[in-house]
């Protein structure tokens, strides 16, 4: 399919100007207000999309399927490629590592930019959640940037 | 991870991208729906998202169509359905209704992307769910210096026949050359 590849950059342009949408409609918020609204647009669409992607798959047995599936097929579909660490406590703390996170391969990886990052991050976190949510795995996510383009999800389960 | 996925699932990778994109515009336009009451403020700001859009995407159309400059609005409206709409969210919308003067046609969207699983809510019966759309259009072709009107006249959601998004010239911008270049 030729067309996929720039539908790629279409959401990412969506995404952009979805994150500018919030921002400039929200301009005396919390930080913490603009990453909630931003994070639940993700998580009603993670929700919807994990239920398409599972309705024909075979059943997810145990937590760690889930979230093996969010790291490799989940991941692909979204970002196009799998997740490039996944490292556990085996207490329900899950560590997802991306080395070349979709939405940052725009962005310079200069420290100022960094701060920057956080708003771009709410949206994918939803999304994870709003997946696991679906899947019967209840979490918190949480997402940093240490050097672009790596990032990593954090999930603690809460179920 | 070395389970090899199931041929479903393959097969759902391809498609889930448009799903991502269709899912998270809805999302987004539920969101609109929320933060403005009127229902023409909606279609304004989905207007405004939509040129925002437009103006960054015309660089990654060029880079990678490689198109060269249209000759008239002929062939503008050519590239637009045939290679911008392809290309950014595969489908082809036919090109008709041209005025006399050449400077007003409209794309007909058999397929909307953007409007799968989608119903109007009741009491935004005027919302015009795809006018990002309209915005994408106009900041793209301004980036070309064309400045146009793009409206959808037609709207399938709202129970027409058919989708139909018209476009018109309003104006030919001057190519801008930089100070000391031919």
């Amino acid at each position: 399919m030729t067309s996929s590849t720039p539908a790629d950059s279409l959401f990412e342009f969506l995404h952009m100007e979805m994150v500018d949408y919030v921002l400039r409609t929200m301009p005396n918020a919390s930080k913490d207000d603009v990453y909630y609204k931003l994070e639940a647009l993700g998580f009603r669409v993670g929700q919807s999309l994990a239920e398409r992607y599972t309705r024909d798959g075979p059943r997810l047995k145990d937590q760690l399927e889930v979230i093996k599936f969010i790291c490799k097929d989940f991941w692909t579909a979204v970002y196009k490629k799998q997740i490039d660490n996944l490292r556990t406590n085996h207490r329900g703390v899950y560590v997802l590592q991306d080395n070349k996170f979709k939405l940052f391969t725009q962005i310079s990886d200069s420290k100022q930019y960094m701060e920057k990052a956080a708003p771009l991050l709410a949206f994918p976190c939803g999304l994870i959640r709003g997946a696991l949510v679906n899947l019967d795995v209840s979490c918190i996510v949480s997402a940093e940037v240490s050097q672009m383009p790596i990032c990593t999800f954090t999930l603690r389960i809460t179920s | 991870m070395s389970r090899q996925a199931p041929a479903v699932r393959a097969a759902e990778v391809k498609k889930i991208n448009v799903e991502l994109f269709t899912l998270t515009y809805g999302s987004l336009v539920a969101q609109l729906v929320k933060d403005y009451e009127e229902t023409n403020e909606i279609n304004n700001q989905l207007e405004k998202m939509g040129y925002n859009i437009g103006i960054r995407l015309v660089e990654d159309f060029l880079a990678r169509s490689g198109s060269a400059k249209c000759q008239d609005m002929k062939d503008t409206a050519d590239v637009i359905s045939k290679v911008g709409f392809k290309m950014f969210l595969g489908i082809t919308p036919t090109i008709s209704n041209w005025s006399a003067d050449g400077n007003e046609f409209s794309l007909i969207l058999d397929e909307n992307p953007l409007t799968d699983f989608v119903e109007l809510p009741p009491e935004h019966q005027g919302l015009s769910f795809s006018n990002i759309l309209c915005g994408v259009l106009r900041g793209a072709l301004e980036m070309v210096q064309l400045k146009v009107e793009a409206r959808f006249v037609k709207d399938a959601l709202k129970g027409d026949d058919t989708t139909e998004l018209r476009i018109k010239l309003i104006q030919k911008l001057q190519d801008e050359v930089p100070p000391g270049e031919d």
